[in-house]
């Protein structure tokens, strides 16, 4: 029988979100933190370049400049409402974070200091904007360090490597989540008024990614099996500039600090026409990344390869900024003050030295816009009216507000733990104080039990990272950067072929003392549900918005596809519908940079 | 070109004592890292391996091991820094002076006890600015705690400490690294709270400067220097 713990509400992840909503559901209810990890080993902290918010330390800016780039951004699918939230409240919440100590990189006046970054402008000029509030290149690190460290200050209760496999949902009410002690391979069962997924994203779908590899997309597979939609799940995210191969980011900080993308022609070809002759190599993510993709696909790859150089030494940096016109210039001292960690990367993993040499870089997958859909309090909402689940919560990057709509700006991601984390926090702690603990029913944890027995005790021969890694090639070759109905019926089919192998998945360790065999394997089934649900919603929409770019379908289709997916999971099959977009102050127009 | 590995194994539903298993790669790259030939051990060969491991570029702290030798994170150590050739041989082993729990897993407990001893957190209850913005801060007062920023908590630099393995209740350069990072920034309130701690019986004065810390941290923190910068606090009184 799995032991019982009370609460009040049970918080999955330990990230950014998890913890920023912990410190505030804290203050009032009686919370547990789980997380498969311990806390500081959650990927916030391989977030590096800077958190999004208009302070407007070094020069004018403002939220309302800082919404229409998000805006933008995510070609015209966030809803404005939530992106003005989270634009507004980026201020005060990073002025908190630096409250709570967090070691931001100062300006000589004192201030936070701030820096350039892709998509973000001055919306008078369309000019870039200093706006990304930073710590060199450790911006995540540190968020993650602070908030741990704020949380042992005030005591939250953790529940270190405890992975969570089932969420205990009633008709429309939740009841808790089943977890697994990994030390022990105990079932546990977390018994609350209110649960709160922050569990973070779902790159090891791909091939190359900067994701860590617990980021197995358990909180979207598990919302996903007990009734709960996933919304945009279409929309990946392929940051423009992984170190080729192995995919680990090179922040787009580097093209911020003035770094510039080079083809094997020696063509900064970010300010071609056709790709964005105004604001060259820091438009938006989605834009850089087809860039990179169309430029090797026609050759210009370093030495015929699928990668083109990032160059931020600083003769070429100089030598762009006196083209441009731009007073500025920069020496080795200040990248290496500026980008330390990056340096550190390619040193290590290339024997690259990043300020005498270009980086060879490609695109790598990324950040999921989509997710559990929520209201800006972190509310789950379980159908296009927004029927909210009653103390279902999720935030971060599992959440699906929307403010990333398409295509998530970079620096927003931070924005969006910290801001909506607290939101979320703030909410549930309200809903604990009114909300009665429901009673568990019989036998909450016998069905993932069951699966994990399914799994333990099959003889079926087939291994799971054989499966994983198919998946991980079919989506990569087929769900990317482009796609197309061809192309994303062939992952369809792949993943059919794959998830019938998964029934056979067998491990090789019996045990129960921290058993990764069969986690992995349970975390596979994860992957699959999740790849899957990306492919079936990119499908589904004949048009190319923001990170879904089909070479089918090369346009935008405001007129029929201005509207977010909902993918319904129905017994073994799929349901899809549409959600209405909030559209607010900026209409939808050509997205040019 | 081949790599054969030794790793220590230890199952504590089955095995009575820990042993050595060992392993042959065919194809490694020089370019692979140690996590990467662990991956392929657990999955190609025998799927009860237990390591951690998350973000496999060296910024999560999961998996600092004992790499021929030397404390070290997989993840970041590859395959040409252990030497070249056709066949490379690849030891790895748990980190020391805690106790393993399986395999190349160990109990941090121990480890983060002595971390949250030092109080690891910002304290200043003097209220914020009232403009209701930051507070500030010089470049220069910024840069002097920059260094010990840098921790991920891997526990690569106590579990390499001589004076650690001696006697465990030693807080250990990890914990001295974070109550360094809080005691020399210019915005907290609180240092002589850590500075007790850390100055106790079991705190810097265990230190005898013999570098393996700053030798194993994969985040190349100069850690004897903060140890020392804390010790000279200690003697003169003076942040």
């Amino acid at each position: 029988m799995p032991k019982i713990h009370t609460f009040d509400a049970v918080i999955v992840g330990a990230g950014g979100a998890g913890l920023m909503a912990a410190l505030y559901a804290s203050r009032s209810a009686n919370v547990a933190v789980l997380s498969k990890l311990y806390p500081t080993r959650s990927h916030t902290g391989a977030a590096q370049g800077g958190i999004g918010a208009a302070l407007a330390n070094m020069e004018e800016d403002s939220w309302e400049w800082h919404s229409y780039d998000t805006v933008k951004g995510s070609d015209y699918l966030a809803d404005q409402d939530a992106v003005d939230v989270l634009t507004k409240e980026a201020i005060n919440t990073v002025v908190e974070l630096e409250h709570m100590g967090l070691p931001f990189d100062r300006f000589p006046n004192g201030k936070i200091s701030q820096r350039r970054f892709g998509g973000h402008t001055n919306k008078d000029t369309g000019k870039p904007v200093m706006r990304a509030c930073h710590a060199a290149d450790r911006t995540g690190h540190m968020i993650l360090q602070t908030l741990y460290q704020q949380c042992i200050k005030n005591e939250v209760n953790f529940f270190d490597e405890f992975h969570v496999v089932d969420l205990i949902r009633v008709d429309d009410t939740v009841r808790g989540v089943v977890a697994i002690e990994i030390a022990t391979g105990e079932f546990h069962i977390f018994h609350s008024k209110a649960v709160m997924f922050a569990t973070g994203g779902w790159g090891r779908v791909w091939e190359v990614t900067s994701n860590a590899h617990s980021l197995t997309g358990d909180g979207p597979a598990i919302a996903l099996r007990r009734g709960i939609p996933l919304q945009d799940m279409e929309f990946f995210q392929f940051h423009p500039t992984g170190i080729y191969k192995l995919g680990i980011l090179i922040t787009e900080g580097v093209r911020g600090e003035g770094g510039v993308l080079i083809n094997s022609e020696g063509e900064r070809f970010m300010a071609k026409e056709e790709y964005a002759p105004n604001i060259k190599d820091l438009a938006s993510r989605d834009v850089v990344s087809r860039a990179i993709y169309l430029e090797v696909k026609a050759g210009r790859g370093i030495n015929g390869q699928k990668y083109v150089h990032l160059d931020v030494t600083p003769e070429t940096v100089n030598h762009y900024y006196e083209l441009d016109g731009e007073d500025r210039r920069i020496d080795r001292e200040y990248i290496e003050a500026k980008l330390p960690d990056i340096a550190d990367f390619t040193r290590t993993y290339l024997g690259v030295d990043p300020v005498k040499e270009p980086m060879p870089v490609q695109p790598t997958a990324h950040y999921g816009m989509g997710g559990i859909p929520t209201d800006v309090n972190g509310r789950v909402l379980l159908d296009a009216q927004k029927t909210v689940l009653p103390g279902f919560y999720a935030a971060g990057e599992v959440a699906c507000v929307s403010v990333h709509g398409a295509n998530r700006l970079g620096t927003n991601s931070l924005t969006d733990l910290v801001v909506f984390g607290k939101l979320a926090g703030v909410d549930m702690a309200e809903y604990c104080q009114n909300a009665e603990l429901l009673p568990l029913p019989d036998g909450a944890a016998d069905e993932v039990m069951a699966e994990f027995e399914r799994i333990r005790n099959n003889t079926g021969g087939v291994k799971a990272h054989e499966v994983r890694r198919k998946m991980q090639e079919s989506m990569t070759e087929n769900v990317s950067v482009f796609r197309t109905k061809e192309t994303m019926d062939k992952a369809i089919a792949d993943l059919k072929e794959l998830r019938e192998a998964y029934q056979k998945v067998s491990i090789e360790d019996k045990g129960k003392v921290f058993n990764s065999d069969l986690l992995e394997a349970w975390e596979l089934g994860c992957l699959l549900d999740t790849a899957e649900v990306t492919a079936v919603s990119g499908l589904a929409r004949p048009e190319s918005r923001g990170a879904h770019a089909r070479d089918d379908y090369t346009e935008r289709d405001d007129e029929n596809w201005l509207k977010h997916t909902l993918y319904h999971k129905e017994g073994d099959g799929y349901r899809l519908d549409y959600k209405e977009v909030t559209l607010g102050r900026y209409e939808p127009k050509p997205r040019v940079y | 070109m081949q790599a054969q590995l030794r790793i220590r194994r230890y199952n504590p539903e089955k095995d009575q004592a820990g042993y050595w298993g060992e392993y042959t790669l065919n194809d490694v790259n020089p370019n692979d890292s140690v996590l990467d030939l662990l991956h392929r051990v657990k999955w190609e060969i025998d799927g009860t391996l237990a390591l951690r491991r998350s973000c496999a570029h060296g910024v999560c702290g999961s998996d600092a091991f004992r790499i021929n030798g030397a404390n070290m994170l997989a993840c970041k150590t590859l395959v040409n820094r252990l030497g070249d050739g056709d066949m490379i041989k690849v030891q790895v082993e748990p980190i020391l002076g805690l106790k393993v729990l399986k395999d190349l897993i160990v109990d941090m407990e121990p480890f983060m006890d002595h971390y949250k001893s030092v109080m690891p957190y910002f304290i200043n209850d003097d209220p914020p600015p009232e403009n209701g913005r930051e507070r500030l801060q010089s470049i220069e007062d910024r840069a002097r705690f920059d260094d010990t920023t840098k921790c991920i908590l891997c526990a690569a630099c106590t579990s390499s400490c001589p004076s650690f393995w001696a006697n465990d209740k030693y807080v250990g350069p990890a914990a001295i690294v974070n109550a360094h990072r809080f005691i020399f920034d210019s915005r907290d309130k609180a240092p002589e709270k850590r500075l007790a701690v850390v100055g106790d019986t079991f705190g810097v004065w265990r230190c005898r400067t013999n570098f393996n810390c700053t030798n194993a941290c994969p985040r190349e923190i100069e850690i004897t220097k903060a140890i020392a910068e804390v010790k000279n606090v200690l003697y003169t009184g003076e942040i």
